[in-house]
């Protein structure tokens, strides 16, 4: 078994093998460098040359400009502009503030966590980039709690980067001053909703607000002014400032720009996290070609997938060729998300797979609306009762019933009668699941088990609700 | 068990004077309690509070959302199996089924012996290393039956103690104020707070 070594994320560059569309590595390149986490191997790879450059010869406008001029699409999962959302500060209030989103926990997402515990330097000097372009006068960078080794990487950066001059009091001698203070959680899904987020950072429960009023850039941290970026959003910053805005935006497509991490998890021969032009390459290229997962195990087919996170609507074989386009999959009726695509071959059981996702969700309700609370606990426990061969000739209908009450008309974007999109993403993979593998769920209720020549799981412990040991 | 030692009261200290507001240390100083004792007891709590500022009921009111933190004692080390939608498609059900026979307890429990707790959790972040695992939050990835075994077996015998310290302890690195701290944020949110 591979020890606690963070795995290296594999880049597009090197020359196509199979034609797949490439670019250069912009966030990845020190994931191959033993040191690279370190400061001395971070500037001795060119680090914080794009910091000093800022500082020293450009306003934070012209930095807020490139951002803006490079398109780049936020990381986290709403794929908003980045340039975009800056602008929304309103003008002269202070103080305010920068959160860096380190929550990683959409299932099937890695990346945030490569680039905190491989290159720390570079989220830090992303978040001082940020910092100066939009005049915060402190910026916390929040770690998910179960990410230890992400932590430590970050503090020894920090403490580094403060020793440097890189990071405080008048930073490399110019008039400019910040602080980024490491925080963390300690375990709960919902606290990646920026929001909830702010929550948790105020040292409270992780519960929601209410947008409108409380979109954070109007009302954020300590109801100040507050920009919340995620991490990978922010790592791309020194690359855009070493480059340009324009560079950025004529790596790949025009409504999706640079380049873009990708973890491809489930029955792929080579599972693995891959910086790959964005908008360009598409899904098949990323599932079959040798240079990225290698096609599916076994030979076998893909019979669905999920393009972007947990939350997201599942695609299925006639999708493979769609591009890892924003504009295009929302189109398609999901979301790019967070980067995470999971496969899923013919032997997968479908029932099951939509179980774990649901009570995923049920599991990490947040518990402030009831529909969410409610609905999610019955759509598990209906899923549940499913599984163990004690389904109901109404359950079907009583999970469509029960998704609509979270989700009204089962639309996509959902409408939500609930304060954050976590309730409605419970219903994603029922709408998926229950509209094209039907028979599969009326299988499992007149027989009480899978239809033939699907994997069973040796599915047990414990329900909905998370245990306190 | 105990309210906090001197040591973390320097650490926790350190903490809060970082905060604009005193009570977003909260979190981290739970975690001081909870490397201190390997949970988070009811002295500590009350303790926490009076660092802060806060209630004890405040301090439980926050702790109690989250996973991580235990309110009586757990395993020396806390195995957390992801089973999760990627890690299940690879068979993340069936190396928990392992896990429970060979440490003869249930999902959720802790052996006899203080040694080891067993939870199914939700996905870590290493969906692409499926199945995997954590133990006190350092990962292992791709873990078969036997390597489950062997993990086991290291950590009875002290072979990873250099790795994995015991249940509670985070990252053992720490940010630290510096002198150069500017503590701009602090101030500026302190000056609105008067108004
Ligand atoms: C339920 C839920 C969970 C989320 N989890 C994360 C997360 O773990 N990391 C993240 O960066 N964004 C997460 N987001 C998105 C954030 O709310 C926010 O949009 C994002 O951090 C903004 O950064 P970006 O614009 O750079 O993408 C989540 C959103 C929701 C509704
Ligand atoms: S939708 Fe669910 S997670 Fe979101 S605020 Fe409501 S109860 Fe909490
Ligand atoms: S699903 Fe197991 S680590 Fe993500």
């Amino acid at each position: 078994m591979p020890a606690d070594d963070p795995g290296a994320a594999n880049g597009s560059d090197g020359g196509a093998v199979s034609g797949v569309p490439t670019g250069p590595k912009l966030i990845t390149t020190r994931f191959d460098q033993a040191d690279g986490y370190t400061y001395d191997g971070y500037v001795r790879s060119g680090g914080y040359e794009a910091l000093r450059r800022a500082l020293t010869a450009m306003t934070p406008d012209a930095v807020h400009d490139q951002v803006k001029t490079s398109e780049i699409q936020g990381r986290g999962g709403a794929g908003f502009p980045a340039g975009v959302k800056w602008g929304f500060l309103p003008d002269g209030v202070f103080p305010r503030y920068i959160v860096v989103n380190g929550d990683e926990s959409e299932p099937g997402t890695y990346k945030d966590r490569m680039l905190m515990e491989l290159d720390p330097h570079q989220l830090i000097e992303g978040v001082v980039l940020a910092s100066y372009a939009v005049g915060a006068a402190q910026a916390f960078l929040y770690v998910r709690g179960e990410m230890a080794l992400a932590q430590e990487r970050i503090a020894q950066a920090l403490n580094d980067a403060y020793a440097n001059n890189l990071v405080g009091t008048n930073i490399l001698g110019t008039d400019f001053s910040v602080d980024i203070h490491l925080s963390w959680g300690a375990g709960a899904y919902i606290v990646g909703e920026e929001t909830a987020l702010i929550e948790s950072l105020e040292g409270e429960r992780g519960m929601p607000r209410l947008k409108p009023p409380f979109f954070p850039a109007a009302k954020g941290l300590y109801l100040q002014p507050t920009i919340v970026n995620n991490v990978e959003t922010l790592s791309n910053l020194p690359w855009i400032i070493n480059h340009s805005g324009q560079d950025f935006y004529d790596l790949a497509s025009p409504t999706s720009t640079g380049m873009r991490m990708f973890a491809v998890s489930g029955h792929v021969n080579a599972p693995g996290v891959f910086e790959v032009p964005n908008g360009t390459t598409t899904f098949r290229d990323l599932v079959e070609a040798p240079e990225y997962c290698g096609g599916v195990r076994n030979g076998r087919s893909v019979k669905a997938f999920i393009p972007g996170g947990a939350s997201a609507i599942w695609f299925f074989p006639e999708h493979l060729d769609l591009p890892l386009d924003k504009a295009t999959v929302d189109q398609a009726g999901s979301m790019l998300g967070s980067g995470a695509i999971v496969v899923m071959d013919d032997t997968t059981d479908m029932v099951a797979a939509c179980w774990r996702v649901v009570r995923f969700f049920a599991r990490e309700s947040c518990g402030k609306c009831t529909p969410c609370r409610e609905g999610t606990t019955w759509l598990e426990r209906i899923l549940k009762r499913m599984l163990d061969g004690n389904g109901r000739p109404e359950d079907l209908a009583t999970l469509v019933d029960v998704c609509e009450s979270i989700s009204p008309g089962l639309a996509w974007p959902p409408k939500q009668t609930t304060i954050c999109p976590l309730g409605p993403s419970a219903v994603s993979p029922i709408v998926s699941a229950v509209e094209r593998f039907r028979h599969e769920f009326d299988h499992y209720v007149e027989h009480g088990r899978p239809i033939d020549g699907v994997e069973r799981h040796a599915i047990h412990g414990t329900s909905g609700v998370a245990v306190h040991v | 068990m105990s309210r906090l030692s001197d040591h973390h009261v320097i650490v926790a200290n350190d903490i809060i004077a970082r905060c604009p507001r005193p009570k977003s240390a909260l979190i981290p100083v739970l975690h001081l309690a909870q490397e201190q004792d390997g949970y988070v007891s009811t002295d500590a709590m009350e303790h926490i509070a009076e660092l802060i500022g806060i209630t004890p009921a405040e301090v439980y009111g926050t702790a109690s959302f989250y996973e991580m933190f235990k309110f009586e004692p757990v395993g020396k080390y806390c195995i957390n199996v992801c089973t999760n939608i990627s890690c299940q498609l690879l068979g993340a059900w069936e190396l928990l089924e392992h896990a429970e026979e060979r440490l003869g307890i249930k999902s959720g429990s802790t052996t006899t012996d203080g040694m080891f707790t067993i939870e199914d959790v939700e996905c870590i972040a290493a969906c692409t290393e499926a199945p995997a695992l954590q133990v006190n939050y350092r990962y292992r990835y791709r873990v078969t039956n036997e390597d489950f075994d062997a993990l086991v077996d290291d950590l009875r015998n002290g072979a990873l103690d250099d790795e994995i310290p015991p249940h509670g302890t985070l990252a053992r690195v720490r940010q630290t104020t510096p002198d150069n701290w500017a503590d701009t944020g602090r101030r500026a949110q302190e000056a609105v707070d008067a108004r």
